[in-house]
């Protein structure tokens, strides 16, 4: 039988089934409901709403960002490509009506008007309890915190009933900006303290499953997995009310139908979908598309300078002259990245990251390199990647172990499942790999404490060490505590010139965050969660 | 007959003991670290053992054993990870879902596949009989994300006919107050219509796969055990004796070909209600299978445990249940332990 045939014989079946439904007919009211609603669709949704529970993942913090207020936020700049872009030196106040930062303290006045969703209002104790249950809780929001030198429930002082003062444990430039991420919401203590049990003193049970805050909106329904569907809360005071009233958040966990429904008009944004359907959706102007790249993350090659052959660093930088940059790029990426390689050979180095390396593809290079090395013959070796993000992570992966091997190293792809990517990074056994990392605060020294620092964090993937690393890190800290330009910008450029030269991890590419919307839904801002703030969004 | 339910239902508890067992030793033998995963993109190793300590994956195998079964000895199944809900309340939420379109998948299929079927065994070798085999040829060799895929793509992008691939209901639908969890008849309960007809239309094209892909086993179980059945000697005495073609057909070949095809029926069902993952995700339908397998992609123990636990549950209650349907069929076939 014929292939086409018998594809007309199931489609014809199917057509039988299909035929009876007409097309759903949209009463007055259901039409008015569709314009004042915004229909996200994405991958996979929360699994909790409150940031500071056990293992909230990342959709979780977009509900946080949007149902939760902070004392401070980031005012909006032009970024990249003219796209909204969060200001990172600029903060405008979201609960908090004021803001007076001293020497060693900052204080905020609250917002008098300022009410939770149940009606109770705001006040300084809230706040405290919020902040103390942020450095209290562990995990993450406990960890995040830390990363702004937040670590004592002390630190945080009710001056009277609508001030709240905030002692600094030591000057350091990332108390305020940290005030702002995600983690630092303010959470209704008296419904929660309601609501808590003695072995959970903090609520986490209870703000699981429902928002308690002061944000621009709240969650009415949501079904795990499923849906969650938020409305605007008309008497929030953190900003300018809303233009949406009412956003529906869908899982739609195939990609193809995600894309379908873009552009059948049915879903008005989606945000993760593969790069090679972003490129076709751009190129057909049926929708907006917005690339923005993440800011200070980086896509890289690492490389475990303790297991042999990778501690010598003639055969690191062997590996990132033989790297395949630009094939990476086109046939990966279809463009939508921001190249890290390839800087032209005069150029200095900036006091910024990321930054591109002088690194290019150069295969007679890399097999001197090697054989200066002793591996004139190349060596075996794997090369692991998280099957989380397989889409761009398997397709650069086989570039890569190509690549390698004209120059003799003969690689095995090693599938890592996402469960248990991290575990395998937590054990610094891998090799040679790829991963991505990008931090919530963007600065060059705050990527380099996560990844170079010979604390060898989890995200030092290379079990990098290096007292030269270590200092300059250290220095440019401490330079930006107290101001010092001059030793901080030296600083930075001998951090990221080391890194360079040491080439424990090769850069490759600064990954872009890819948004597509419907032509009416505009008011988009890049923030550096990477998640949608529907407080801007407009649906004409 | 009640007696012998219950001795059934006895010798089931040792079979759903082993299973406990064995599933908690598996998911505890899978590769991947919950506390590593859920402790978030930025945490250390402090931050992972702070998690692992709350999840009480800190503790000794054989002490984290006795707490689930003692949670599960109190109908406490866990929290999944995941999802952030208790396990129980999501499988009695999903398990609906995934019944009602793997059931209406199946009456598809049964609609098309029996009177095919027979239609073949009575008439070898015409048209009816290729048509029978092209059917079900091509219906097995489809996976199903394909034949989903293939149908989304025709009946939703291309044609408009079909409403959006969004799960259960359109987004601006509400449910219908639970009553049996399938939405078909409490939206006929509750009288309401129009979400009976939306969630219809959502139900068409996740069922239409189900059912191309369960058509083959069953049509050509009908047609082989038909072919027996009407080979035998009794038909032939049926025929002789001059009775109408149709009562010979219905009335004697078909009741006797049922064992076989009632068999076949329950395997596909309780095979389509674990295996339509990826109708599932084809659909964004919020079932139980693509909700065990996410909870297995993210090392999520509970969920695996009590999906399953309720699988294992089912299939004691199928089988039963179709033993029953065998007794009433054909009295000579007893209800034995």
């Amino acid at each position: 039988m014929k292939r086409r045939d018998f594809l007309k014989s199931v489609s014809g079946l199917a057509a039988a089934g299909a035929l009876t439904p007409a097309p759903a007919i949209w009463s007055a009211a259901k039409a008015d409901a569709r314009s004042e609603t915004l229909l996200i669709v994405s991958e996979s949704g929360p699994n909790n709403l409150d940031i500071h529970g056990v293992g909230t993942n990342v959709p979780g913090y977009e509900v946080s960002w949007n149902c939760y207020d902070r004392l401070i936020s980031h005012e909006m700049k032009s970024g990249p490509g003219g796209v909204p872009y969060y200001d990172r030196d600029k903060f405008k106040p979201e609960l908090a009506e004021d803001m007076n930062v001293g020497d060693m303290s900052v204080t905020f006045k609250l917002k008098k008007n300022a009410k939770f969703h149940d009606g109770a209002p705001v006040t300084a104790k809230d706040v405290k309890w919020s902040l103390d249950r942020a450095v209290s809780v562990g995990g993450f929001p406990t960890f995040q915190m830390g990363a702004g030198s937040l670590t004592k429930t002390e630190q945080f002082v009710i001056v009277d009933d609508n001030t709240v003062r905030l002692d600094f444990a030591k000057k350091d430039r990332l108390t305020i900006p940290d005030l702002a991420v995600i983690v630092p919401c303010v959470v209704n203590s008296e419904l929660v303290k309601k609501n808590a049990t003695e072995k959970d003193p903090w609520g986490l049970e209870y703000t699981k499953q429902q928002t308690a805050g002061s944000g621009a909106y709240r969650v009415v329904k949501w079904t795990a997995g499923t849906e969650v569907v938020m409305e605007r809360n008309d008497a929030w005071v953190g900003g300018p009310l809303p233009k949406v009233k009412r956003v529906v958040w869908r899982m739609v966990p195939q990609a193809g139908n995600r894309r379908a429904l873009l552009e059948r008009g049915d879903a008005d944004i989606s945000y993760d979908l593969p790069n090679k359907d972003f490129v076709e959706l751009k190129d057909n102007a049926k929708l907006n598309i917005v690339s923005v790249p993440y800011s200070n993350g980086v896509q890289y090659i690492g490389m475990n300078v303790k297991i042999a052959p990778f501690d010598n660093v003639k055969v690191r930088e062997a590996v990132a002259c033989a790297i395949p940059y630009q094939k990476i790029m086109d046939a990966v990426l279809f463009g939508l990245a921001k190249p890290m390689f390839g800087a032209p050979a005069g150029k200095a180095t900036e006091v910024a990251w990321p930054q591109p390396t002088k690194y290019v593809t150069d295969i007679a290079k890399a097999k001197a390199l090697l054989a200066e090395a002793g591996y004139p013959n190349g060596f075996e070796t794997t090369l692991s990647f998280d099957l989380g993000f397989a889409g761009v992570n398997e397709p650069l992966c086989v570039l890569v172990q190509e690549s390698l091997a004209q120059i003799g190293i003969k690689t095995t792809i090693n599938k890592i499942p996402g469960a248990n990517w991290r575990t395998e990074l937590n054990k610094k056994v891998l090799p040679l790999y790829t991963n991505v990392f990008s931090g919530w605060l963007d600065y060059p020294e705050y990527f380099f404490i996560w990844c170079y620092d010979g604390k060898n964090s989890i995200f030092n993937t290379m079990s990098y060490q290096s007292k030269e690393m270590d200092a300059y890190i250290s220095g440019a800290v401490d330079a930006a505590a107290i101001g010092n330009t001059a030793k901080y910008d030296a600083d930075v450029k001998g951090f990221v010139d080391l890194a360079f030269k040491d080439i424990p991890r090769i850069p490759l590419y600064q990954p872009y965050v890819n948004v597509a919307m419907q032509k009416n839904v505009s008011g988009y801002q890049y923030w550096f969660h990477r998640r949608l703030d529907y407080r801007a969004l407009v649906k004409a | 007959m009640l007696t012998m339910i219950g001795k059934r239902l006895m010798f089931a508890i040792p079979s759903l003991i082993g299973v406990v067992i064995v599933t908690f030793l598996l998911t505890r033998a899978l590769p991947g670290d919950p506390a590593a995963y859920f402790a978030g993109p930025a945490a250390s190793k402090e931050a992972i053992e702070q998690i692992r300590k709350k999840l009480g994956f800190d503790k000794p195998l054989i002490e984290q054993f006795f707490r689930y079964t003692s949670d599960l000895a109190h109908g406490d199944f866990g929290t999944s990870l995941t999802t952030g809900q208790p396990v129980a309340t999501e499988i009695r939420n999903r398990l609906p879902a995934s019944a009602e379109l793997t059931l209406l998948g199946l009456i598809i299929s049964v609609s098309i596949a029996i009177p095919l079927g027979v239609l073949a065994a009575t008439r070898p070798g015409s048209w009816i009989d290729h048509l029978c085999r092209v059917t079900t040829t091509a219906g097995v060799s489809l996976p199903v994300f394909f034949t989903g895929l293939v149908l989304v793509y025709l009946f939703y992008f291309r044609l408009g006919w079909s409403p959006a691939p969004l799960g259960r209901l359109d987004v601006f639908y509400s449910a219908p107050a639970h009553v049996t969890g399938f939405y078909l008849i409490d939206a006929l309960i509750a009288r309401d219509f129009e979400t009976f007809r939306s969630a219809l239309s959502q139900l068409i094209l996740p069922a239409a796969t189900l059912a191309i892909f369960s058509l083959a086993p069953i049509a050509r179980m009908t047609r082989a055990s038909m072919l027996a059945v009407l080979a035998s000697d009794f038909v032939r005495t049926a025929r002789a004796s001059g009775l109408s073609p149709s009562t010979v057909i219905v009335t004697y070949a078909f009741r006797n070909a049922m064992l076989p095809v009632i068999t076949t029926l329950s395997m596909v069902f309780s095979f389509l209600l674990g295996a339509n993952v990826l109708v599932e995700k084809v659909f964004a339908w919020p079932g139980i299978g693509s909700y065990a397998v996410e909870a297995l992609i993210s090392s999520d123990f509970a969920p695996v445990q009590g999906f399953v636990l309720t699988m294992a549950v089912m299939y004691v209650l199928l089988n039963l249940f179709i033993d029953i349907l065998y007794g009433v069929i054909d009295p000579r076939v007893r209800l034995e332990g």
